[in-house]
C-alpha cells in the first residue's frame, strides 16, 4: 500500500526532512538533528506534524455515557472543554488504544488516537455501541500541528497578539482563530513540557505551520521530527503504544493507575482489571556506559531473564542511557542488568518521569501542568 | 564535503587509511548523515584480532544502532578514545575520527575496499 502522506508533506520535503515510512504515514523523523530538535522543545518551542493521528467524533445523546463505558478513565465527570487521558481496554483487560478525549458537550466527544490503531479503534467502539451515539471518522478533516515547549505561548502570541489561549492543562477551545485560520486549540501535548495542539482544515494547514515557523524563529523555537517526539515523550516516562501497551498489556501493569477509574467499574475491561497484575512497568537508568534499546533483555542481580526492554535510548536531557522494562509484579529489588550485546550492563530502577519540567511558582500555586 | 584524498571506501560505509602495515578505520559522511547525531560509540580493545568481516566497534545515535566492520585482517594497536568523551565527533569530523587502528600485512588489498571514485559510483547509485 502506498504510503500516506499529510498537508505538510511537501513543506518538510523542501525543508529537507529526513522522511520516513511510519506505519503507513511518509513523516519527518528529523529536520536538522534530534538533539538539536529536542533541546529546542525542552528550552524553547518545537513544531511538530502530527496530522497522521487519528481523529473520531462521538455524537449523540447517548455520546458521554458511551465514551465512559468504552474508557477506562472516568468521563462523567469530564467538564466541557476539557481533555483526558485515558486507555481503552479490551475484555481481558488489555489495552486496545490510549487516547486523548475532548469533551465539546454532553453530546459531542472527540477522540485522539493513535494513527495505526484509527481503523481497529472505529470497529471497536462501534461493536460496543449499545448508547447508539454517532461515531465517524474524521481523520482526513485535520490536520494537526503541535506546538510544545516553555516558549509554546510566546510563540502563538508572536503569530498572533490577539488570540485567545487555553490557559489551563487539558483545557481547550473548540472553534478559535489563530492567525485568521479557524482551529481547535488545545493545551495538550506528548513531551513533558507546556505547549498546545491545533486542530485545522487541511488545505488551511501549510500557510499556518509557515507562519507558526516564522514566528517562532526570534524565540528559537524549531521544526522537530518523530526522533524527538519519541526521545521526549520517552524521557517524560509517557507510554507509547506498541511498546508500554498493547493488546496483551494492561493499563495497570503499565502504571496507569490514574487513568483507570476503578471506582466506577463499568468499563469494558473493569471486570479483568480486577484481577492481580502479574506485571508491572519500571523506569531504569543505566549505571555507566551504554544504551538499552526497545526488546534487549532485562535482567536481575543474579542474571536470571525477568523481562525486556519496552523503550530505550539516550536521554538528550540526562545525558544518559534510559528506559522503560515490564518486570514481575514482585520483583522489587531496584538493581537490574541490561543485555546489550555481549554485555550485561547494570542499571537502577528510578521513579517515573525521568525528565519533569521546571514548574514555575506564582505565589503558593504551581504553575499548570 | 568532499573526500579526502588517500582513503579506501566500502560498501558499508566506511573508510579506511592505509599506511604500510597500519590501518585507520572510520565511519564515511555518508554514514554519519544516515545516522544523525552519534551519541554512543562502543571501540575495540587493544590487541584484539579481527578478521575481515568482522565488527570492530558500534556507533550508536539517537535512533540506530551500526556496527563498523573491517575488510581487513588485523590487530587492534589503537582506539580513538576521544570518542568515548564526545561521540559527536563522527558526525563533525568523520575523516578525522577514525574509530580504531589495525596493524596487520596489507601488502594485498582486497577488492572490496573501493578507491573513491568507485565509491562516489556506488553513493550515486543509491549505495
Amino acid at each position: 500500500m502506498e504510503p500516506k502522506k499529510t498537508p505538510l508533506y511537501d513543506m518538510h520535503v523542501r525543508a529537507g526532512a529526513k522522511m520516513v515510512d511510519f506505519h503507513g504515514w511518509l513523516m519527518p523523523l528529523q529536520f536538522a538533528s534530534i538533539l538539536t530538535e529536542h533541546e529546542a522543545v525542552r528550552e524553547s518551542a518545537g513544531l511538530f506534524d502530527i496530522s497522521h493521528m487519528g481523529v473520531m467524533d462521538i455524537a449523540g445523546p447517548g455520546a458521554s455515557k458511551l465514551a465512559d463505558y468504552v474508557l477506562a478513565n472516568d468521563m462523567k465527570t469530564l467538564k466541557t472543554g476539557r481533555a483526558r487521558y485515558s486507555p481503552m481496554c479490551n475484555e481481558k483487560g488489555g489495552t486496545v488504544d490510549d487516547v486523548l478525549a475532548y469533551k465539546l458537550s454532553d453530546a459531542f466527544l472527540r477522540l485522539v488516537v493513535n494513527a495505526a490503531n484509527t481503523g481497529k479503534d472505529l470497529a471497536w467502539i462501534a461493536a460496543h455501541n449499545r448508547e447508539q451515539a454517532e461515531v465517524i471518522d474524521r481523520s482526513d478533516e485535520f490536520a494537526i500541528i503541535a506546538l510544545q515547549g516553555p516558549r509554546s505561548s510566546e510563540v502563538l502570541r508572536a503569530a498572533d497578539a490577539e488570540a485567545r489561549l487555553p490557559t489551563r492543562a487539558y483545557s481547550f477551545l473548540p472553534e478559535t482563530r489563530l492567525t485568521g485560520v479557524g482551529c481547535m486549540l488545545a493545551r495538550t501535548g506528548y513531551t513533558g513540557e507546556i505547549g498546545y495542539e491545533i486542530f485545522c482544515a487541511p488545505r488551511e494547514a501549510p500557510c499556518l505551520w509557515e507562519t507558526l515557523i516564522e514566528a517562532g524563529k526570534a524565540a528559537g523555537a524549531r521544526p522537530c521530527g518523530l526522533g524527538a517526539r519519541d526521545s521526549l515523550r520517552l524521557e517524560a516516562g509517557m507510554p507509547l503504544y506498541g511498546n508500554e501497551l498493547g493488546e496483551d498489556i494492561s493499563p495497570l501493569e503499565a502504571g496507569l493507575h490514574a487513568f483507570v477509574d476503578m471506582d466506577d467499574p463499568g468499563f469494558v475491561g473493569a471486570e479483568a482489571l480486577m484481577q492481580p497484575v502479574r506485571r508491572r512497568r519500571v523506569g531504569f537508568v543505566v549505571d555507566g556506559r551504554g544504551i538499552p534499546r526497545a526488546g534487549y533483555e532485562v535482567l536481575d542481580s543474579d542474571g536470571c531473564a525477568i523481562g525486556r526492554v519496552t523503550s530505550g535510548g539516550y536521554s538528550p536531557t540526562l545525558d544518559t542511557g534510559l528506559g522503560m522494562a515490564l518486570v514481575p509484579n514482585g520483583w522489587a529489588d531496584g538493581k537490574l542488568l541490561v543485555r546489550i550485546r555481549d554485555r550485561q550492563v547494570p542499571a537502577n530502577t528510578v521513579p517515573l518521569p525521568f525528565y519533569r519540567r521546571k514548574q514555575i511558582i506564582r505565589g503558593n500555586a504551581h504553575g499548570d501542568a | 564535503m568532499g573526500m579526502p584524498d588517500g582513503l579506501r571506501f566500502t560498501a558499508e560505509h566506511e573508510w579506511v587509511r592505509i599506511e604500510g602495515g597500519r590501518a585507520a578505520i572510520g565511519i564515511t559522511q555518508h554514514a554519519q548523515e544516515e545516522l544523525g547525531d552519534v551519541v554512543f560509540v562502543e571501540l575495540p580493545h587493544i590487541g584484539q584480532e579481527f578478521r575481515a568481516g568482522d565488527s570492530i566497534a558500534v556507533v550508536e545515535s539517537v535512533k540506530a544502532v551500526a556496527s563498523v566492520y573491517t575488510q581487513l585482517d588485523g590487530r587492534v594497536v589503537e582506539v580513538n578514545e576521544a570518542l568515548l568523551e564526545d561521540p559527536g565527533l563522527m558526525n563533525t569530523d568523520p575523516y578525522g575520527q577514525h574509530v580504531s587502528v589495525l596493524e596487520g600485512d596489507f601488502s594485498v588489498l582486497p577488492d572490496t575496499l573501493l578507491d573513491s571514485a568507485a565509491y562516489e559510483a556506488f553513493l550515486a547509485e543509491g549505495g
